[in-house]
């Protein structure tokens, strides 16, 4: 369905819906060239796109349950980095921690070998701006 | 070494300056930087700034022409790294302990998108950057960011 299609961004860079667990998107990301840091290791930017990637999927399935067509506006987010990210396969899934009419808070969490170690965590806050006529943040 | 019409009296005395315009553009041409197409724009004292040109597969959104949020992170993280070795005026291991990003407003249709960082703070272990993400105006940006580094213990080139 339209709604768990990913950005071109997150095509290209080569994210994918991995799975779906408790309800959530699960998202993937292989290792190769174009997510590569230092030589070896994760960028942390690309773990960053791949964060953020994961709380637009988890917020669009929600509110694609619930019926609601928002544009999805970003109002910040926070990332903090736990850990080198090894040259293999990364997940990545969010939770929605307060849905309100206007904004929604997302905490993400991104790991590879062991879900209790995570390699990065985000906090987003994102703007939900009605589909119709929307104009300033 | 570096521009001569601003000698940097952090780094005086150090045998291994590091010079951003020199080294951006090779640790810019492989892995994710490479990829997203990173350039090098200028640096100063406690700052660099870079490019991220603007690409059809970088896009946030399908049906609209603006760049993603993703690739801006990314060069944010790579301007800020480059600040932290041109304030220390060496390469040094170190590592994105957080990065806080706040976005105004999206990027222009079709804009390239050019990013800023500052190290306004280096204690022994960590430093402190904030920056900006703008496409043409500097005064009316995109984004302000906010970052911490550490340097990674036990590097030797640390000593």
């Amino acid at each position: 369905m339209a709604d768990s299609v990913l950005t071109p961004y997150a095509d290209s860079l080569g994210i994918v819906i991995h799975g779906e667990e408790d309800g959530a998107p699960v998202l993937g990301c292989d290792f190769g060239g174009n997510v590569e840091g230092r030589p070896g290791h994760l960028h942390g930017g690309a773990i960053s796109g791949l964060l953020e990637t994961a709380g637009y999927a988890m917020l669009r399935h929600e509110l694609s349950k619930q019926g609601r067509a928002y544009r999805l506006k970003p109002i910040n987010i926070t990332v903090q980095f736990l850990a080198p990210g090894k040259p293999k396969l990364t997940y990545a899934k969010a939770r929605i921690t307060k849905l309100g009419r206007r904004n929604a808070n997302i905490a993400v969490e991104a790991w590879q070998d062991d879900r209790g170690r995570p390699i990065a965590t985000a906090i987003m806050n994102i703007l939900m701006a009605p589909e119709a006529g929307s104009a300033e943040t | 070494m570096n521009d001569p019409r601003s000698p940097d009296p952090r780094s005086a005395g150090q045998n291994h300056h590091f010079d951003p315009s020199r080294a951006a553009p090779m640790l810019l041409q492989h892995g994710h930087t490479g990829w997203l197409g990173l350039k090098y724009r200028a640096h100063g004292v406690d700052w660099a700034e870079l490019e991220l040109p603007w690409r059809e597969d970088l896009l946030g959104e399908a049906e609209r022409h603006v760049l993603a949020s993703g690739p801006i992170i990314s060069m944010m993280d790579m301007a800020c790294g480059l600040a932290v070795w041109t304030t220390l005026g060496r390469f040094t291991a170190i590592a994105t302990l957080d990065l806080r990003v706040d976005y105004q407003r999206p990027a222009k249709d079709r804009a390239a998108v050019i990013g800023r960082a500052e190290c306004y703070k280096v204690t022994k272990s960590a430093a402190f950057l904030r920056g900006i993400a703008h496409d043409g105006d500097p005064d009316d940006p995109l984004a302000h960011i906010a970052a911490v580094f550490m340097s990674i213990a036990g590097d030797a080139r640390n000593g």
